[in-house]
């Protein structure tokens, strides 16, 4: 067997072939135990990594949300001291925000890329590898400064000079900075992966107005994080060097400025918003159809509108800043762009309800909770427009009304459309059902509980209750309102507890599922549930949007897409590479083997900026030195991935 | 099953040209590395336009331009380097392949040696002013660049000396030459705006 | 039945938020005000409010409407083939609603920038301009004239004539606030190395309470102000007032309590005409005349005043006032002395 030459014409298999996918499953197989686990390469490991560290954040997150609600039940309590309640509003804030709302999308499409894409795995994948143990390295760096009560204390973005030494002694701030500068690397090597895998792996004829709504809208998201990340890693840093070094950016006197930070912060901070909303409204746009029998409507133009609300979103980050004194002029261009902005979300919008009224509801969990995201959507759609209108907005910034507003964004645009998400594909995940019945009491509780703890929060907000108050008098007209919230909050936890049981129950009893249980059109329901290590026997050949729906919709005459048949690549780990647009395959690529090289680059670089954290400069040197060795083996040409000469003949 | 399968071909295996993956990572990578040199060119110019920095801006009056005009072409030839040793291992010449990347590396650590000067040479340090902030992060951050780059190149030569790239087979050179140009490309923005700027007129 | 009731629900609301903001039962809410810039700016408040209530009842009931128009399914069994149908129609519904939308986005953006146009400056020259300071938890509030003998500083709460515009420069002194009088206009920061400039008016004479709405540390949510609008006599009362020196002791115990203030006191706080001449912390020159004390924390009584001196961490946990080392006698001293400060 020649496994060396430059060209070949991978073979064609047009059935079923048992010996094949043992095979196949000998290359792509990770060794059981710590070492493959330590070392696995596999996008689906990853992915379900990605997910469970996400939502052990999210329960972290929440349990902060819990005792701050507590506190703020009545007026004038005093269950927490100010500085308490700063550190956990803080935190729930980070961690929500960068260590739940962004990675559970990545892991959700970590796992799903490859399969939707007809892919054997991510382009990069020890990258991708990488990318989740620097999270999970950034998440217990971050959490672990919170445990000793050095959490971020000064709100998630941490304005100066309020974040400056002189008014921040402790050592909180400079964990959060350090922290938030690993986490960004994640971020940034993530987001490399997945474009690159766009425009590399798709399934040969997957054109690119082929792929799924998700494919877009991670698509997007990770575009603009590799344009953004770097404004918020190099504000971090900045301020760590203001704070450690003793330089002057963000230091008045010395001819530093305080809004530097604030422009710095929210050119990353509001492209970040549509990063870890497009994901999830792709979700929405790709399950929504399955459940009500019908392609999406209008793909073209909600692929276009992912793109132009990213577009458009790189030129608001001023509307966080309507307050500190700008010129009128840079005013009226903002808050026109914050209104128009609106356009691109209206298309998604109109065309979820099309799918629906035009389709046959099935009516699932899932698709309750697809469904009830079109209203929060809304909700949160709605109060961002009121602030994008600037005198408006000098009365509802940093009030209640904005706490309102960023948790229907998150909890309406994310959260609900990331537990639907999981009633949709846990199938393909566990090869298990979830449970309907604990699913409508899990949908009801969540929707209600959140409505009544969150709705009322605008109200307050519109009554003048400022946001970020440990406590508040009582006489303000508040009272009702935030024991309200407190209560409805705590009902949308039970809700969110409701999803845990019933993912634990289904995940060890479940009914087993099959291959694709919803009759769902797309790539990922043609292989088996759980999806076996090498994704596909023979690679698919696509001709449609929905490759498995097209024996029932007459426009696809002519050629149909293919997933039993196709080329075969077996001389190793092997996937195909096709050409940007239109998926011509134009090379067959070299996967990695599993590797300890990126776990180990993790612990390196935590190692350095641990040793930054605590001026332990022989650590850092140490962690540095590590990093570089570390790439240098990781990067070092191998015959068999195909980067150095080879034998002309070989036996 | 009667319709086409795609492939009917022979396809390259392996890493080839800019079909490899790593050439396309690459290019993420610098514009990710572009937006952070543009978050620091736009600091500068943010802080150097704000009306109550103080007048010493940049600090030590007009920047001397003794060592740093040589010095950029010294960066610019050893680009030029570079691109020679990737037109060469196109032609299979290993040997100038390996010359070329020797060439480039040593360019460039003559470069950091420059550079090291023209930092002494500053009146001003790290904590003095906005300014010194300013003009020593974002060289330092250039600098750090070109250390990584030198390693980089050091590694590149090592790994033609062993004779591992031929004329199809020289991803790694393609790849590491593309991250080689663009730190140099990066230097004229900078240079431009801590040395250029100022006699243009900017906040003087 | 869902969706209907909380469309009734959502119905309520407008009609709750007026009763609530009438009521003037929410001291800071912005659904009400008084003033010229309050008068373009509330109508807009609503006016954007009402369209994004109406957003949310039609969206609603679209979606109500698609989900209950046909019977659906309710279970689909494992594995099991449903009908597919076509991807024809449903595109008109996108450009209907994306049109539709537009306009009213159009709209809005043409309200704002008018709106916009009408509060960035006064429609008549300012009357007054004071320079209100930031600091870490409370305000300082200086008269500015170009007479310097018409100068003077007070804190955390501001008087103003009613009818004529004042303008405001803001400083800040130490971190980033925001000055915030939600009944007569919205929010300025003040941010240290910069001057922001706003102005208000107010229409009819009252107390209006505002907040510092930038997170600022500990105390942010104790930071808070008056803004006390008067007939323009009252106000020429009160700042001729303010313009003198206050009255000197009348009695031994009195001049014991300026001399332990003057001791324990003087290095942050200011009583003009004395010895007590401290920058750090409020003017207490005219003390009494002020409704409340520690930047709207408590009420100005005498048992509050003695409460707050004698433990001022207590109260607002990580200010700057620190427990002074005080008898209980040099304590009441210092309050009896305070008490004459009118």
């Amino acid at each position: 067997m020649s496994i060396t030459d430059y060209e070949r014409v991978p073979t064609v298999s047009t059935e079923r072939n048992e010996a094949l996918a043992e095979k196949l499953k000998r290359l792509w197989e990770t060794e059981p135990g710590i070492a493959g686990f330590l070392s696995t390469v596999d996008h689906k490991e990853i992915g379900i990594r990605y997910i469970i560290t996400a939502f052990a954040f999210l329960i972290a997150g929440g349990l902060e949300a819990a005792v701050m609600r507590w506190q703020l039940a009545w007026p004038g309590r005093h269950a927490l001291t100010p500085e308490q309640y700063d550190q956990l509003f803080s935190t729930h804030g980070m961690t929500m925000i960068f260590l739940y709302a962004g990675p559970v999308l990545s892991g959700f499409s970590n796992y799903l890329w490859p399969l939707l894409l007809g892919a054997r795995d991510m382009a990069l994948p020890r990258l991708n590898a990488l990318s989740y143990w620097i999270y999970l390295c950034a998440g217990i760096f971050l959490y672990a400064a919170f445990a000793f009560g050095f959490g971020p204390n000064d709100g998630w973005f941490n304005y100066v000079p309020l974040a400056a030494r002189a008014y921040n002694a402790g050592p909180n701030i400079d964990f959060y900075a350090l922290g938030m500068i690993l986490l960004g690397i994640s971020t940034t090597v993530g987001s490399i992966n997945f474009v690159v895998t766009f425009l590399r792996m798709r399934a040969p004829g997957m054109s690119i107005n082929r792929v799924p709504i998700l494919i877009w809208g991670t698509l997007t998201a990770s575009a603009a994080n590799i344009f953004a990340i770097p404004a918020v890693s190099l504000a971090f840093f900045l301020l760590w060097m203001d704070r450690n070094v003793g330089t002057h950016f963000f230091d008045v006197p010395t001819g530093g400025s305080a809004l530097l930070w604030q422009h710095l912060f929210w050119m990353f901070g509001h492209p970040w918003v549509y990063a870890i909303v497009l994901p999830a409204m792709g979700m929405v746009s790709d399950g929504l159809p399955v459940f009500t029998r019908r392609p999406l409507v209008g793909y073209t133009v909600v692929a276009l509108a992912t793109v132009a609300t990213m577009v458009l979103g790189f030129g608001v980050w001023v509307h966080h800043m309507f307050a500190t004194g700008l010129p009128s002029v840079s005013l009226s261009f903002f808050s026109a762009a914050s209104i128009i902005i609106a356009v691109p979300s209206a298309v998604g919008v109109f065309a979820w309800i099309a799918t629906i009224w035009t389709g046959k509801p099935v009516f699932t969990t899932a698709f309750m909770f697809f469904a009830s995201f079109i209203v929060l959507f809304v909700i949160g759609g709605v109060s961002g427009f009121m602030t994008g209108s600037v005198p408006v907005d000098w009365q509802l910034t940093d009030t209640y009304f904005v706490v309102a507003h960023l948790h229907y964004v998150l909890i309406g645009i994310n959260v609900f459309p990331v537990v639907g998400a999981t009633y949709f594909w846990f199938p393909k995940f566990t090869g298990r059902m979830m449970d309907e019945r604990l699913g409508r009491w899990n949908f009801w509780t969540m929707f209600i509980g959140f409505n009544i703890g969150f709705f009322p929060m605008h109200i307050s907000g519109l009554l003048g209750m400022p946001r970020r108050v440990y406590t508040y008098a009582d006489g303000m007209g508040w009272d009702w309102l935030n024991l309200i919230t407190t209560i409805g909050s705590y009902v949308f936890a039970v809700g969110v507890l409701l999803f845990l049981i019933n993912v634990w129950k289904s995940y060890r009893n479940g009914v087993v599922a099959g291959d694709n249980p919803w009759d769902a059109p797309t790539l990922e329901w043609a292989t088996t549930s759980p999806p076996p290590p090498y994704n596909f026997v023979v690679i698919p050949t696509v001709a449609s949007r929905h490759p498995l729906w097209e024996d029932r919709l007459q426009q696809h005459e002519g050629e149909s897409s293919h997933v039993d048949a196709g080329p075969v690549l077996d001389h190793g780990r092997e996937a195909i590479g096709t050409s940007s647009l239109d998926a011509t395959p134009d090379i067959i690529l070299r996967m990695p083997r599993d590797s300890y090289t990126p776990v180990i680059l993790a612990v390196a670089a935590t190692a350095f900026f641990a040793g930054l954290a605590f001026h332990a400069w022989w650590l850092a040197m140490l962690g540095a030195l590590a990093v570089g060795i570390d790439i240098i083996v990781w990067l070092w040409p191998e015959r068999v991935l195909g980067e150095t000469r080879e034998p002309a003949i070989n036996g | 099953m009667a319709d086409r399968l795609p492939i009917e071909t022979a396809l390259p295996v392996g890493a080839i040209d800019t079909r490899a993956t790593g050439w396309w990572a690459m290019i993420f990578v610098i514009f990710t590395e572009a937006a952070l040199f543009a978050y620091l060119l736009f600091s500068y110019y943010y802080i150097a336009v704000q009306p109550h920095v103080p007048n010493t801006f940049p600090e030590g009056g007009l920047p001397d331009l003794k060592l740093a005009v040589p010095n950029t072409i010294i960066l610019l030839l050893s680009s030029g380097a570079v691109a020679w040793a990737q037109l060469n291992i196109e032609k299979n010449d290993k040997r100038h392949l390996v010359w070329g990347l020797g060439i480039a590396a040593v360019l460039g650590m003559i470069f950091l040696a420059v550079q090291y000067f023209e930092w002494a040479a500053k009146p001003f340090a790290l904590a003095s002013s906005s300014y010194s902030s300013l003009y020593f992060v974002v060289t330092g951050f250039h600098m750090a660049h070109v250390v990584v780059g030198v390693i980089m190149l050091w590694a590149l030569f090592v790994w033609s000396a062993m004779g591992y790239f031929n004329r199809i087979r020289y991803a790694h050179i393609h790849i590491g030459g593309l991250y080689w140009h663009f730190v140099d490309a990066v230097w004229i923005a900078v240079f431009f705006t801590f040395y250029i700027t100022p006699y243009l007129g900017l906040r003087t | 039945m869902r969706f209907s009731k909380r469309i009734s629900f959502l119905f309520c609301i407008a009609t709750i938020l007026h009763a609530a903001s009438a009521q003037a039962s929410a001291p800071l809410n912005y659904l009400t005000g008084s003033g010229d810039k309050a008068d373009s700016v509330v109508p807009l408040t609503w006016g954007v409010t009402i369209i994004s209530i109406a957003v949310i009842l039609i969206i609603s009931l679209l979606v109500a409407g698609a989900i209950w128009r046909r019977p659906g399914i309710t279970a689909q069994p494992a594995g099991s083939k449903i009908a597919v149908d076509e991807e024809t129609n449903g595109l008109s519904w996108i450009w209907i609603g994306v049109g539709i939308s537009s306009l009213v986005l159009l709209f809005t953006v043409v309200w704002t920038m008018a709106v916009l146009a009408k509060v960035t400056s006064p429609s008549a020259k300012p009357a007054l301009t004071i320079e209100v300071t930031g600091h870490q938890w409370w305000w300082q509030v200086r008269y500015l004239s170009d007479d310097p003998s018409q100068i003077f500083t007070t804190a955390n709460e501001i008087h103003i004539p009613v009818g004529k515009p004042v303008l405001f420069k803001l400083v800040g002194a130490d971190v980033i606030h925001s000055f915030w009088i939600p009944q007569l206009g919205g929010k300025t920061d003040t941010i240290p190395g910069q001057t922001n400039e706003t102005w208000l008016e107010a229409h009819t004479p009252g107390i209006y309470r505002g907040q510092c709405t930038e997170y600022c540390g500990l105390q942010h949510a104790k930071m808070g102000l008056l803004l006390i609008a008067q007939t323009p006599q009252n106000f020429a009362a009160w700042r001729a007032h303010q313009l003198q020196s206050p009255a000197r002791p009348l009695d031994g115990g009195q001049w014991a309590g300026l001399a332990n203030f003057t001791n324990h006191c003087g290095s942050c706080h200011t009583v003009r005409g004395t010895d007590a001449g401290g920058s750090l912390g409020p003017d207490l020159s005219h003390l009494m005349q002020r409704h409340t004390l520690a930047a709207g924390v408590m009420a100005n009584s005498p048992a509050d005043l003695d409460r707050w001196i004698a433990d001022p961490q207590g109260i607002k946990p990580g200010n700057l006032m620190q427990r002074p080392e005080l008898s209980d006698r040099e304590r009441a001293s210092i309050v009896s002395y305070l008490k004459t400060l009118n």
